[in-house]
């Protein structure tokens, strides 16, 4: 029973990092309609950025704000470069911006950077931590930790500010928000930096777990189940999402892995997600679309 | 007027004619080596390390000794990215040579694109080097003429693993009862060797756990959940890439001491091991060559390439790593297949066909690798018509947390209990394609 509990735990504080990613994405889609199919290069950007400064005598909190202001920068750019120019396109035409964005956000971090692989200590110690008869990491009750911490600084800033009224404004109705006077594009500038810091904060913590190197780009394969799952607009639907494949993921590996000759945790999320889109297809805490026909 | 337009034009289309030709001659008494290097994406720091070691030992060769017997070597670069669709058309952009140098063996350093590349290679006849990795059945010279496994084939690789495991408890035969996992990448590569490991089990009475790895493995917690209740005795690493430095930090999240967890020949390097910080203390990983910069021929790289400023490296801090040093054994051993063909078929520069001649008779003894100043760095090998891996040795290395040190002498594997089965996966290959093996009894 305890290898099961710990099994399950571990599955569960996997599934807080996978979150982390999801809620980059949600938060774009929740503003703009556009699938963000570069979060995971802006994650690598940022994780990338901010090893390389540190590396370079840069105390700790001087890189993490010069990788954000980066982020921002990055946000800018990507407003004034391609976005703007593709308002009242179609979805498709977004998401088909972002997939370009995402190989031109990776090749300018290995052109600034370089293509070494780098190690990042945050300082947390990675070892076995006895508790009630389980042994659970650390580092991932301290990820699970910070994943809370932005969780909350989010839903603040949302709900308890006026810039969140004018974001949920925006994610309702792009028109009416601009018709009573919000500025569309510094919303989204807003938007994607934010994103940039969750991708930021992502970035460091898987950073820490796996190296800084390019395949961290790779772990948006983690967040499009846990998205499908919780639904693409809701934070908690990206939390709730990503504990149940993290869990489910795990349980299967260890128990069905062996009948299906292993190596399951890659495909089985998808099969969760499939499920869902069968029989949920906003999500768990997705909005449903609800159109005049 | 007319007539001097005439006559300049004349001399322009002289003076053109004239470099074009100079430029023609010059190249082509050169011997030129088509790279399919991959310097971006999520494999650049092997590319960049291996490529970097290889251009740069070419380039001492040519400043040193002005070439090979006065032929100068070239080489030019096709990005691939490590993609296989890209490899084999850099490949096939590469293979004619290079302004008229011939090319002398391609080398693209991915088993996907070695694989993609193996019979066009032999229609071409090309020599493929697969140094360290590529098909095992491809040691076969009889049935693979043109695909060189150097030095170290999968199958010897694994074996090589459980010997020291053996010699580590006092003896092949204390193997019994013991319990080995082996956690493999997801991928064709990963799995190559589970049969022989499966087949060394039987026949030594060791345990074996078998848990895959799916690509890329940046998850590991349910693997060592289950590696921590099944308490192996050791654990062989088969990974590749994020999966190294990961199962390292996930074997220390769930208890399990690194210095039980062996890599294998793609786990080897700085960029495997330094990730994982101080999880990767005490990690032991399997070379057929060391790092360090103490070996003649690098001292000698350094002094004529580095110093001058014509280092291929990026990042001079990675001379003397796994993966430059790997490229630089690679620049040996190709080199020394170009100056034995030369022997045999005179100073110029050769095609693929004759450097395969000088694939297939590469003898580095002592004395050989002292000539080279890659005693110690190189092991001693001996190639011929039916053995094109030619080694099968390693030594294995452990991390001390900021550099890898050389724990052990050279260790062999099992070659005797290998050859009969790669001959048998070699011979169903050849009836698969209607090759028929070459006698090598009557290869000179």
């Amino acid at each position: 029973m305890s290898f099961f509990m710990e099994v399950l735990l571990g599955g569960l504080l996997a599934g807080v990092m996978y979150s982390l990613v999801a809620i980059g994405f949600v938060l774009i889609y929740k503003a703009s309609g556009v699938f963000n199919f570069a979060q995971g290069s802006m994650v690598l950007f940022a994780a990338l950025t901010f090893v390389s400064l540190l590396e370079r005598g840069l105390p700790f909190w001087l890189s993490f704000v010069i990788s954000l202001l980066s982020m921002l920068l990055l946000a800018l750019l990507l407003e004034r470069l391609v976005l703007r120019h593709l308002v009242n396109r179609p979805p498709i035409t977004l998401f088909m911006a972002t997939l370009g964005l995402s190989y031109v956000v990776e090749g300018v971090a290995q052109a600034l950077w370089g293509a070494q692989v780098h190690g990042l200590d945050l300082g947390i110690e990675d070892t076995p931590l006895e508790l009630g008869g389980l042994m659970l990491s650390r580092f991932d009750l301290f990820a699970a930790a910070s994943a809370g911490l932005l969780v909350l600084l989010l839903s603040l800033l949302f709900n308890k500010t006026r810039i969140g009224l004018s974001l949920r404004a925006v994610a309702d109705d792009q028109l009416a928000a601009l018709a009573v006077g919000i500025r569309l594009q510094r919303m989204w500038v807003l938007v994607w930096a934010v994103a940039g810091l969750v991708g930021l904060v992502a970035g460091l913590l898987w950073g820490a777990r796996l190296g800084v190197q390019f395949s961290l780009s790779l772990i948006v394969l983690k967040a499009l189940p846990v998205l499908i799952i919780g639904g693409f607009t809701s934070i908690g639907g990206a939390i709730v999402g990503g504990l149940i494949v993290g869990a489910s993921e795990k349980l299967a590996e260890v128990y069905l892995g062996p009948l299906l000759s292993g190596g399951i945790e890659n495909w089985f999320p998808y099969v969760l997600a499939l499920l869902f889109l069968l029989l949920r297809p906003a999500g768990l805490f997705g909005e449903r679309a609800i159109e005049r026909v | 007027m007319k007539n001097h337009l005439h006559t300049l034009k004349g001399a322009v289309v002289l003076a053109l004619g004239l470099a074009a030709a100079s430029a023609t001659a010059q190249a082509g008494g050169e011997q030129y080596f088509p790279l399919q290097s991959y310097r971006v994406g999520p494999y650049a720091a092997g590319g960049t390390g291996f490529f970097g070691g290889f251009i740069d030992y070419l380039q001492y060769v040519n400043i040193k000794e002005g070439g090979v017997n006065g032929v100068k070597l070239s080489w030019s670069e096709c990005e691939t990215e490590y993609v296989v669709e890209k490899g084999v058309e850099c490949y096939e952009r590469l293979k004619k040579g290079l302004n008229g140098a011939p090319a002398a063996a391609t080398n693209p350093l991915s088993v996907g694109i070695a694989y993609a590349t193996l019979e066009r290679s032999t229609a071409d006849k090309l020599p493929l080097i697969t140094i360290n990795h590529g098909r095992t059945d491809s040691t076969d010279g009889s049935v693979f003429p043109y695909v060189f496994p150097l030095q170290l084939n999968p199958y010897s690789e694994v074996s090589a693993i459980i010997n020291y495991i053996g010699q580590k408890s006092g003896g092949l035969a204390k193997l019994k009862g013991k319990k080995i996992a082996v956690l493999y990448h997801g991928s064709p590569y990963g799995k190559e060797t589970n049969p022989i490991l499966e087949l060394l089990s039987k026949k030594y009475g060791f345990q074996l756990v078998s848990l895959e790895v799916p690509h890329p493995g940046n998850e590991q917690q349910s693997q060592w959940l289950t590696i921590r209740q099944q308490k192996p005795d050791w654990v062989i690493l088969r990974g590749w890439g994020v999966m190294n430095p990961v199962a390292l930090k996930t074997a220390q999240k769930t208890g399990y001491p690194a210095d039980h967890i062996i890599g294998n020949i793609w786990s080897n390097s700085e960029e495997d091991a330094a990730p994982a910080g101080a999880a990767a203390k005490g990690f032991i990983s399997i070379t057929t060559h060391p790092s360090g910069t103490q070996f003649p021929v690098l001292q000698g790289i350094k002094k004529t390439v580095l110093d001058a400023g014509k280092g291929n490296l990026a990042d001079a801090k990675r001379f003397g790593t796994v993966y430059y040093n790997l490229g630089v054994v690679n620049g040996i051993l190709n080199v020394e297949a170009v100056r034995l063909a030369q022997a045999k078929f005179g100073k110029k520069p050769l095609t693929g066909e004759q450097v395969r001649w000088g694939f297939e008779h590469l003898h580095f003894d002592d004395k050989r690798l002292k000539e080279v100043g890659a005693l110690g760095l190189l092991q001693p090998l001996q190639l011929s018509c039916a053995d094109h891996e030619g080694g099968g040795a390693v030594r294995f290395q452990q991390w001390d947390g900021q550099q890898w040190k050389v724990i052990s002498p050279w260790v062999q594997a099992d070659r005797k209990l290998l050859r009969p089965i790669i001959e048998d996966s070699s011979h169903k290959y050849a009836k698969e394609k209607g090759i028929t093996p070459r006698d090598c009894s009557k290869e000179s």
